[in-house]
C-alpha cells in the first residue's frame, strides 16, 4: 500500500515516542492500550479491542488503520447496501495544495455547493449539511434617495450618503433564491475551508482530533471528535459543521469512494468540514466544486510546483484573502483578472 | 493503622447519618431537587439518544444556555475564595469558623461545571479521549484542555482542604498547618485560575469579535467575586436562622463589602467596554449592539440585558449604604437579584453576543429549547443537592453534634 516512507508516518512515529514518554502510565489496565507500548506486535492485541478504545488516527499503526478500516468498510457497505471503499492514502511528498477562486467570474449558481455535497456524503435534511456557501455581495449603493438613511445612526457627521457601501467582507446573504443568476445588483463569495496554515480550529481543539496534514489540508478524525464545538467557534470562515443529529444520507445517494479522513459517512454528534476532497485530490483528481463549476472560477493545485496554474494565478493576477489580519494564512485566495 | 481505618469508617458513618436526619424544610427540599433530577434523567435520555438536535443551538450559535451556565458556574466556584482568602491570609476569625461552607459550595459548582460541559458535548461517550493518558490531550495549546485540569485541580484541592479540615474538627485535633495551609494558599491561587482560563477559552478567540478583548479575565473575576458572597451571604442567613451553627454578623458584613467592591469594579468593566466598543462602532460593538438595542431587527436578549444592568446597578447602588448593607432582611434582595444580574450578564448575555453576527455575517436568534432547560435545571438540581447535604454534614461537625 505505501510507496515510500512518507512525512506523515515519520510524524506518526515520533509522536508514538512522544506519548510513550510524556505517560500512558494509569492505563496498562486497558489491553489496548497496552499495545502502544509493545510496538509491532500490537495488531494480535488490536484483534480484541472494543472500538471503543480505537486510537487516534494518527497514533494508529499501519495494522490498527488496516483493522479500522476493514471494520468501517464493513459496516458502511451493510449500512448502504453497496460495495464502499475507505481509503487512508498518505499526502504525497513536496505538495501542498492550494485553491484560488474568481470572483469575477463566479455567478453564484451553487453547482459547487451541490456537488460538494453529493462527492463528500453530506447529511441531505436534519440536519443538511453544506460546507460551501456562497455569499450574495450587494453592490454599492450611493443614490440621494437613501440620503439620512447612514450607517452609523449613532453618529452626527458621517454616512449620510454611505447607506449601501460596497464591498464590505462578509456582510452577503448566503440563502438567496433568484429566478436566475446572475443578478444584476450582487456579486458572489464563495466561502469554504480555507484550509489555513495557521488553523485555529487545529489549535484549540482539545484532544486533538483535527490537524493539518503534511499535504496542507486540515482534517477531522470522526471518530476521535468528541464534538465540544470549540473549533467551530474559533473558525473565522465558519467553515466547519456539526452533525447535530444522526446524518440522514440516502441509500442511492452514497458516494462509495471515500477516505477515512475526508467523505466517510460521519455519526451523529462530530464535526466535519470541506478537505479539498482529500479522497481524489491525493488520487491526483481535482476536487468536485472545481469540476462542477461551469464558468471556470475554481482553480487548484500544487502551491510547491512553480509551473502549477495556482502559481501562475498567484503571479499575474490580483489576489487576496479573507480576513487575513487573523493570521490565519488561507491557503484559500480570491482573484480577479 | 487498622485503628485510623476504624476510625475513618467512623467519621464517614457519622457523617452519613447526620446528613439523613433533618427536619420537614430539610426533607421537602431534598424531595424537591430528586424530582427536578428526575426530569434530569428524562432530558439527558431523550439528547443522548437523538443527539444536539434536540436543542436549539445551530451552526450559527452553537454554544448556548449548557455553556453560558457553565461559565456563571465557574465564577461561583472561584467566588467562594472570597471567604477562603479572609479566613487565612487576613485572619478574619468568625469567616475561618465557617469556611469549609465556601469549600463546599467550591466543590458543588465545579461538579455542575462539569456536568454542563458533558451535556454540552457531541459525543459525551468519547469524554475518554480527553483524559490525560488515556486519550490525547492538546496540552498547552487548547484552552479547553487547560480547563480541563484546572478544574479537576481545583476540585481534588476543595475536596482535601474541606474533608481534611472536617476530620481533624471531627476528632477534635488541631489541623496540622504544615499539611494543610499550603494546599490552602494554593487553592486561593488556583481558584483564580479557573475563572481567568475559562475567560481565555472565550476570549482567544479573534474570530468573536465580541469575545476578543483583554478586559475580560478581570471582568470574570470581579463579576465572580460578587456572585460568589451573594450565594453565601444567602446561605449564611439561612443556617442562622434554621440551624444551630452561629455565624457572626462580622463575617457577613465582611462578605457583603467584599460583594459591592468588587461589583462595582464589575459594573465599571462593563462600563469601560461599551464606551471602548462604540465610540467607533467596530464589528467588536456589534455583539454589545444585539444586547443594548437589537441588531438588524434582533432583539431577543434585549429585555434580559436591561434586566441584569439594573439588578446589578440597583444592588451596587443599595449595598453603598452601610445601614443598609447591614440589614439582614434587605441585604437577601440585594444577593438575590445581582445573582440574577451576574447569571444572566456572564450566561447566555456573554455567550450568545459572540455568535452576533457569526463570523458570515448572519444573524440567527437562538433561545434554549425544552430539553436544554430541563437538563440545565436538572443540573442545577444535582448541584444544589449535593451542596446542601454537604453543607448540612459541616454544620453538624462543626456545632459539635458529629464527634469521635
Amino acid at each position: 500500500m505505501y510507496k515510500k516512507e512518507t512525512k506523515e508516518s515519520v510524524d506518526n512515529a515520533e509522536r508514538r515516542d512522544f506519548f510513550k514518554k510524556v505517560g500512558l502510565g494509569g492505563v496498562k489496565a486497558v489491553a489496548g492500550a497496552a499495545a502502544l507500548f509493545t510496538g509491532s506486535n500490537e495488531a494480535e492485541a488490536a484483534v480484541s479491542w472494543a472500538r471503543w478504545f480505537q486510537k487516534n488516527f494518527r497514533l494508529m499503526t499501519e495494522e490498527e488503520k488496516d483493522k479500522a478500516i476493514s471494520y468501517l468498510e464493513k459496516k458502511y457497505s451493510e449500512k448502504f447496501e453497496k460495495q464502499m471503499d475507505v481509503d487512508k492514502s498518505p499526502a504525497m511528498e513536496d505538495v501542498l495544495f492550494g485553491y484560488a477562486l474568481n470572483i469575477q467570474t463566479c455567478i453564484g449558481c451553487r453547482r459547487c455547493v451541490k456537488a460538494c455535497a453529493e462527492e463528500n456524503n453530506q447529511s441531505r435534511h436534519d440536519p443538511e449539511i453544506e460546507w460551501i456557501r456562497v455569499l450574495q455581495m450587494e453592490k454599492g449603493n450611493f443614490s440621494i434617495e437613501n440620503k439620512g438613511e447612514a450607517v452609523s445612526g449613532n453618529t452626527l457627521n458621517v454616512g449620510e450618503y454611505a447607506h449601501k457601501n460596497a464591498g464590505v467582507t462578509l456582510e452577503g446573504e448566503h440563502y438567496y433564491e433568484p429566478e436566475k443568476v446572475p443578478e444584476k445588483d450582487f456579486f458572489y463569495f464563495p466561502v469554504q475551508c480555507m484550509q489555513c496554515e495557521n488553523p485555529p480550529c487545529v489549535k484549540v481543539c482539545p484532544i486533538q482530533a483535527t490537524w493539518r496534514e503534511p499535504d496542507g489540508i486540515v482534517v477531522i478524525d470522526y471518530d476521535w471528535c468528541f464534538g465540544c464545538r470549540m473549533c467551530m467557534s474559533a473558525c473565522p470562515y465558519g467553515a466547519r459543521h456539526f452533525n447535530w443529529g444522526k446524518p440522514n444520507l440516502p441509500k442511492e445517494n452514497v458516494n462509495p469512494d471515500t477516505h477515512y479522513l475526508g467523505n466517510r459517512p460521519r455519526t451523529n454528534g462530530v464535526m466535519e468540514k470541506c478537505t479539498f476532497c482529500i479522497q481524489r485530490v491525493r488520487e491526483g483528481r481535482y476536487p468536485a466544486c472545481l469540476e462542477a463549476c461551469p464558468v471556470g472560477a475554481r482553480k487548484f493545485g500544487n502551491l510547491l510546483d512553480p509551473e502549477s496554474e495556482i502559481r501562475k494565478i498567484l503571479e499575474n493576477k490580483r489576489v487576496f484573502r479573507s480576513k487575513v489580519e487573523l493570521n490565519t494564512y488561507p491557503k484559500f485566495f480570491y482573484y480577479i483578472d | 493503622m487498622k485503628k485510623a481505618d476504624e476510625r475513618k469508617k467512623g467519621f464517614i458513618k457519622d457523617l452519613t447519618l447526620y446528613i439523613l436526619k433533618g427536619g420537614k424544610g430539610y426533607y421537602s427540599l431534598l424531595i424537591f431537587l430528586s424530582l427536578v433530577i428526575m426530569l434530569w434523567f428524562f432530558g439527558l435520555y431523550h439528547q443522548f439518544s437523538k443527539g444536539l438536535i434536540v436543542t436549539n443551538l445551530t451552526d450559527q450559535v452553537n454554544w448556548g444556555l449548557y455553556l453560558s451556565n457553565f461559565t456563571f458556574l465557574v465564577g461561583v466556584a472561584a467566588g467562594a475564595v472570597t471567604i477562603v482568602f479572609p479566613s487565612y491570609v487576613y485572619h478574619h476569625k468568625q469567616l475561618k469558623e465557617v469556611a469549609v461552607v465556601g469549600e463546599m459550595l467550591a466543590i458543588a459548582a465545579v461538579v455542575m461545571c462539569l456536568l454542563f460541559v458533558i451535556v454540552h458535548l457531541g459525543r459525551p461517550d468519547r469524554l475518554l479521549h480527553i483524559i490525560p493518558g488515556i486519550g490525547v490531550f492538546n496540552f498547552p495549546a487548547s484552552m479547553l484542555a487547560w480547563d480541563v485540569l484546572v478544574l479537576n485541580g481545583y476540585l481534588i484541592l476543595n475536596l482535601v482542604c474541606a474533608f481534611y479540615y472536617l476530620y481533624k474538627k471531627y476528632k477534635g485535633e488541631e489541623v496540622k498547618k504544615s499539611f494543610f495551609m499550603p494546599i490552602v494558599y494554593i487553592a486561593i491561587v488556583w481558584a483564580l485560575s479557573i475563572h481567568t482560563v475559562t475567560a481565555f477559552l472565550y476570549n482567544t478567540m479573534p474570530a468573536r469579535a465580541a469575545w476578543n478583548h483583554s478586559i475580560l479575565p478581570i471582568k470574570f473575576i470581579s463579576t465572580a467575586f460578587a456572585s460568589g458572597p451573594a450565594i453565601l451571604i444567602i446561605t449564611f442567613l439561612i443556617i442562622r436562622k434554621k440551624t444551630k451553627l452561629k455565624i457572626g454578623d462580622e463575617a457577613i458584613d465582611m462578605l457583603s463589602q467584599i460583594f459591592v467592591w468588587c461589583l462595582g469594579i464589575g459594573l465599571f468593566l462593563m462600563f469601560s467596554e461599551i464606551v471602548t466598543a462604540f465610540y467607533h462602532t467596530t464589528e467588536h460593538a456589534y455583539g454589545l449592539k444585539y444586547l443594548i438595542s437589537g441588531l438588524h431587527g434582533y432583539s431577543k436578549l434585549v429585555p434580559w440585558y436591561w434586566v441584569s444592568t439594573i439588578f446589578m446597578t440597583f444592588s451596587f447602588i443599595f449595598l453603598l449604604f452601610p445601614s443598609l448593607r447591614k440589614n439582614h432582611k434587605l441585604l437577601p434582595i440585594a444577593c438575590v437579584l445581582s445573582i440574577i444580574g451576574i447569571w444572566i450578564e456572564k450566561g447566555l448575555a456573554f455567550v450568545l453576543p459572540g455568535f452576533f453576527p457569526t463570523s458570515l455575517g448572519e444573524v440567527v436568534e437562538y433561545s434554549p429549547s425544552l430539553v436544554e432547560i430541563t437538563i440545565s435545571s436538572g443540573n442545577w438540581a444535582v448541584g444544589l443537592f449535593l451542596f446542601v447535604i454537604l453543607v448540612k454534614g459541616s454544620i453538624g461537625i462543626l456545632t459539635k453534634e458529629v464527634t469521635a
